[in-house]
This record gives C-alpha cells, structure tokens and sequence, in this order.
C-alpha cells in the first residue's frame, strides 16, 4: 500500500469515527461544555431570570463566607457522606456474604433485596415519610416492640438525618449485587490455605476478602460519595411543603448543599449566586475523589497485576 | 484506576442471581446452622421487602384502618376505595399519559444516538477515538448540578420550558453511561465479522445494521431498560421544567395527594402502586438484563 492510500485510509477512517459520534460531539457540545463555560461566567454575575446578568466578581463567592444556611447545608451533607458512606459499604458487604449463603431460592432472595432500586423515588420518598410517621408508621411500631425509644423522625433536628440515611441504606441493593459478584471472583484456593494456617471467619475476611475485593470498594466509595454529596431528592421529597419547595426539615438540620442550591436557583432565582454554589460543590467533589484516589495506594490491591 | 478499566472489556459476569448450582457443595447435615442460615436470608430480605408490603398493605385499607395505631400489616377489610380515588381525584391517565410519552421519546432517542457512538468507540479505529472515551467518561463525573442552571436558561431562552422538549432531547444525542456500556460490550464482538463484510465491499452503515446491532441485542436491552427506568422515575427535571398541572408526569403529579394539613395516605399509596407496576414488570420479565447494566456500572 503506499503511503498516499494509508493517508488517505486513515483520513476516510477519521472522518466514519467523526460521524458515528457526531450526534455525542453535537450533544456534549451543547448540554455539556457550553452550560459548563456559561455557568463558570454567570458564577461571577448577579442574575435574576429577569434583568441581564450583571458583573459582580468574586461577590458570589464572598457571600457563601457569610451565609449561615450554605455552611448548615454543607456541613449537613458532608455529615451525611461521612456517616452514609461507610455504612453503605459494610452493610453491602455484609449483605452480599448473607446472599451468598447457600439456602434454596437464592435467586429469588438476591431479586427482592435488588427491588428497591427500581421504584420511583419519589415513590420511595413518600412512603419513607408513611413509615416514619411517629403515630401510625411500622417503624416506630417495630421499635416499641423492641422497647427502643420512638423518635418523631421528622420533626426532631436530631432525626432528621437518620431518617435520611434510612431512606438511602433501603436502595443499597445494587451495589450488595456488585459485592455478591466480586466475592464470589475470589479464589476458592486462598480460603483453603487460609484455612489451613488456622484462619477464622474474621482472619479470613481480613487477610482474603477485603484486600482481594479492594478494587471494588474504591470504585463503590468514590460513586457513593459522589452520590451522598449531590444528595437532593431524598431529603427534597422527606421536607417537601409544596410541589416547588421543601423545608429542610426542623431547623434546617435536613437541607442539603443540593437542595439549597435548587432553592437558590429556582425559588429565589439568584441565578448567579446559585451557579457559583455549584462550582464549589464540583470543586469539592473534584478534591475528595482525588484524595481517595491518591489514599488507594495504600489500601487497594490490584491481584497480581502490582504485586 | 478509571482509565485501567476501559482498556480491557470485561469478561460478562456471571449473573448472581440466576446461577445457584454451586450451592448444595457445602451443605452438612447441621439443621441449626441451616436455620442459622435461612434466618439471616430471611431477615436481609424482608428488611428489603417490607415497605413494598406497608404500601401495599395501606393501599387497600379503609381510612379508619390506615389511622389506627398499633398498624397492622393486614387491613382489616379490604377496600379498593382507593384506587377508585386515585382516578376521581386526579388526572391519573394524563400524567401517566405525559410520563409513558417522556419514556418512550427517551428510550428511542437513545436507541438512535447511543449505539452509534458506541460503534465509533469500539469498532472504527480512528485517531479521536481515545480522547473522545475520556470525555464520555469524565461527562459521567461533572455533578449535573454545574450544567442545570445553563441548561435551564437555555430552554427558557428558546421557549421550550413547560414542554417535554428539554426532558427528551438529551437522549437523542446519546447518554454516556449507556455509550460506556455499549462499547464494552461492542469490544467483545469479533472483529473478523466485520472485516469480512468489509472485503465484501459493504458499507460502515449496512455493517452496523446488520451485522452489530443484532450482535448487540442483550446490550441493547439492557440499555433499553435503563433509560426507560430513569425517565419514567425522574423527579428533578420535570420539576424544574414542567408548571403546567395538565403536562405533570405521575412524579410531580403524586404530591396532589398532599393537603394543606392532612395527606391522603390512601390514595397516595394507591397511585404509587400503579406508578410502581410498570418498573417491577420490566424488572421481573427482563431481570438478567439487569445485571449487565449493574456490572457495567462497577467497573472494577
């Protein structure tokens, strides 16, 4: 083949990528980078929907050092991601080792624990603040049986986040099946030689499980912080005191940073201030994936690839 | 870590929950560890489980019922006064109408735009290809928190809020988690098929109609499936797009129920059964399907 033809191979392949993709290229051209560089420009703009964005600098930025409910709803939602994180993953973990027990009807089993998943979540929402309810729900009939205190979920600061926490731990479903999957990769020999070193349940979850389902629990701890940290239909749809407007629970102790930027935006319409709140979040949801990047090294193994 | 993991397609995992022939291999004669064993399954499914069964269980109740305290699981007569409500007091087949129209809208546009990309990202060996995965993959990272207000503004801008435009349009031009899925499972499609067809002179077109997209119907399902769940649940976009009570879809429309004092818990729970049905008879008909999506999404 000489060179001219492979050129113009190549330039005829470029082109077929090009156009394969093109509707991808169009899309993240208009829904994506555009918005991205707009919302970066109206971050440092006072905007109303109304009169034109005017320049205002770093103003927006300055204003969140003094704005009493976007440090509660950051401090809110970080205090969700720290607590509802980690007991995502043990409670997956631990679920996934109870799926794989070997009992009859374990498809069925693995199919009801996925479920909830699946339902509208606004679903989810409204009949979590039903089950809540202090007088009438099951959960606080179930812990009178148990004679634990009966909070009233909603309505103490207090409870208010573990009502969320609840909501969320009930569609944890998918990521148990994705730990159903990575144990069940885990070679049989391993266990067997642990066996023979005199290993128990917990050595062997140590020494084996753990450190051979790591790659896993990076990829699982980064998307569920990502997810606590935009967290906003859960707690919206628990406050919720019209269709446009959610209250954030009693003294605000249920508001997250997502819900006050949607408040920000579409009930007070500050466009501006709004679009700088969401920088922020991206910049510190940018930090913390780096961070946990960077921390793997120290706790991920990659099998035999890096050892 | 990310990027390690587009390099090489994963080999399809074995689907958890329709495999159980290695099970009986441990099995003892030990009827306390058994029992051990049936109670803790048991007891992780119903903590699962057992909401379904409230909301059902309220769904069929007398008012009278719902509101005695202690609740009971089992009404005490059993009514349909409910659902007859959910139709008398509001309109149920508009804003179920609205939501299987933003559906179904979605579910095609992806199916024009996502496997198209895919192809591009897997089968024609060009040069943007590389580059072009990374940006699918880091759109799937910015919070849509960033692009919302723009967007918002845009269609404002164009008129076209208060209409299902700004819900479906997105889909025509591919969703880049179900194109990450699609070219993975593309990856493992031979490529000798293709080049065959090549020498034949056929056309890149005709080679994806006719020899990838067939290849690609599990994928394709379950990219299907995907895109239909998260239209038909979506609450936050047509909360921010639709005003209008007649273009509601079933996720705004369910807050009618809530009153200025009192929530109608019947009929509410009513409603969020028959909103629920189509998603739980998708998942049941097509349940291995979903595991494909699931593991794509663990991208180990």
């Amino acid at each position: 083949m000489s060179l001219m033809t492979a050129k113009r191979g190549a330039r005829r392949q470029t082109l077929l990528g090009l156009a394969f993709a093109s509707p991808f290229i169009i899309g993240a051209a208009v829904f994506i980078v555009w918005p991205v560089i707009a919302s970066a420009g109206y971050s440092f703009t006072d905007f109303n929907l109304f009169q034109a964005p005017s320049w205002v600098g770093l103003d927006n930025y300055a204003h969140m050092l003094q704005d009493s409910t976007f440090w509660k709803a950051l401090a809110n939602t970080l205090f969700l991601t720290v607590t509802g994180v980690p007991l995502t993953i043990a409670i997956s973990i631990l679920g996934a080792h109870f799926l794989n027990l070997p009992v009859r009807g374990q498809p069925l089993y693995r199919a009801l624990v996925y479920l909830p998943t699946i339902v509208p979540i606004v679903v989810g929402g409204y009949l979590w603040r039903w089950l809540l309810n202090t007088q009438y729900g099951f959960v606080n009939y179930f812990l009178g049986l148990l004679h634990l205190p009966q909070p009233e979920w909603l309505e103490q600061p207090a409870w208010g986040k573990p009502a969320i926490l609840l909501m969320c731990l009930w569609t944890i479903g998918g990521t148990m099946i994705i730990y159903l999957a990575a144990i069940k990769d885990v070679p049989s020999e391993l266990y067997e030689a642990a066996e023979l070193d005199g290993a128990g349940w917990w050595g062997r979850f140590r020494f084996i499980t753990w450190p051979t389902i790591s790659p896993v629990t990076l990829f699982q701890v980064i998307v569920t912080v990502i997810a606590y940290l935009q967290i906003f239909t859960q707690p919206y749809l628990l406050t919720q005191t019209r269709l446009n407007e959610a209250s954030g629970g009693p003294g605000q102790s249920m508001i997250s940073y997502a819900m006050y930027l949607y408040q920000n935006a579409f009930v007070f319409l500050k466009m501006g201030y709004a679009s700088a709140m969401a920088w922020v979040l991206f910049l510190i949801t940018l930090v913390i994936t780096l961070l946990l990047l960077w921390s793997s090294k120290k706790w991920v193994h990659y099998g035999s690839e890096r050892s | 870590m990310v990027l390690n993991a587009v390099e090489k397609p994963q080999a399809p995992t074995r689907a958890p929950w329709t495999d159980n022939e290695d099970e009986p291999r441990r099995r003892r004669r030990r009827p306390a560890r058994t029992a051990g064993r049936y109670a803790l399954v048991w007891g992780l499914t119903l903590l699962f489980v057992f909401p379904f069964l409230a909301m059902l269980s309220t769904a069929f109740k007398l008012p009278a019922d719902i509101f005695s305290s202690p609740p009971a699981l089992w009404p005490k007569e059993w009514t349909l006064d409910n659902f007859v409500a959910v139709f008398e007091e509001i309109p149920f087949w508009q804003y179920l109408w609205n939501t299987v129209v933003i559906a179904a809208l979605s579910v095609l546009g992806m199916l024009i735009a996502s496997p198209l990309v895919a192809y591009s990202l897997s089968k024609i060996g060009w040069r943007g290809q590389r580059p072009l995965l990374v940006i699918v993959m880091a759109t799937m990272m910015l919070p849509p928190q960033v692009t919302m207000i723009p967007l918002f503004l845009m269609w404002n801008g164009l008129q076209a809020t208060n209409t299902i435009i700004p819900l479906v349009a997105p889909a025509f031009f591919g969703t880049p988690f179900l194109i990450f899925m699609l070219r993975q499972f593309l990856m493992s499609v031979p490529d000798e098929l293709l080049q065959a067809a090549r020498i034949d002179g056929a056309s890149e077109l005709r080679i994806y109609w006719s020899i990838v997209l067939p290849q690609a119907r599990p994928a394709l399902i379950t990219a299907v499936i995907f895109q239909f769940v998260w239209a038909w649940t979506d609450f936050l976009n047509p909360l921010i797009y639709l005003n209008d009570a007649s273009k509601y879809t079933l996720s705004i429309g369910l807050y009618s129920f809530f009153g200025e004092h009192n929530v109608e818990w019947g009929p509410l729970m009513a409603a969020s059964v028959l909103f629920t049905i189509p998603a739980l008879a998708l998942f049941v008909v097509f349940q291995r399907y979903f595991v494909g999506g699931i593991s794509a999404g663990a991208l180990k």
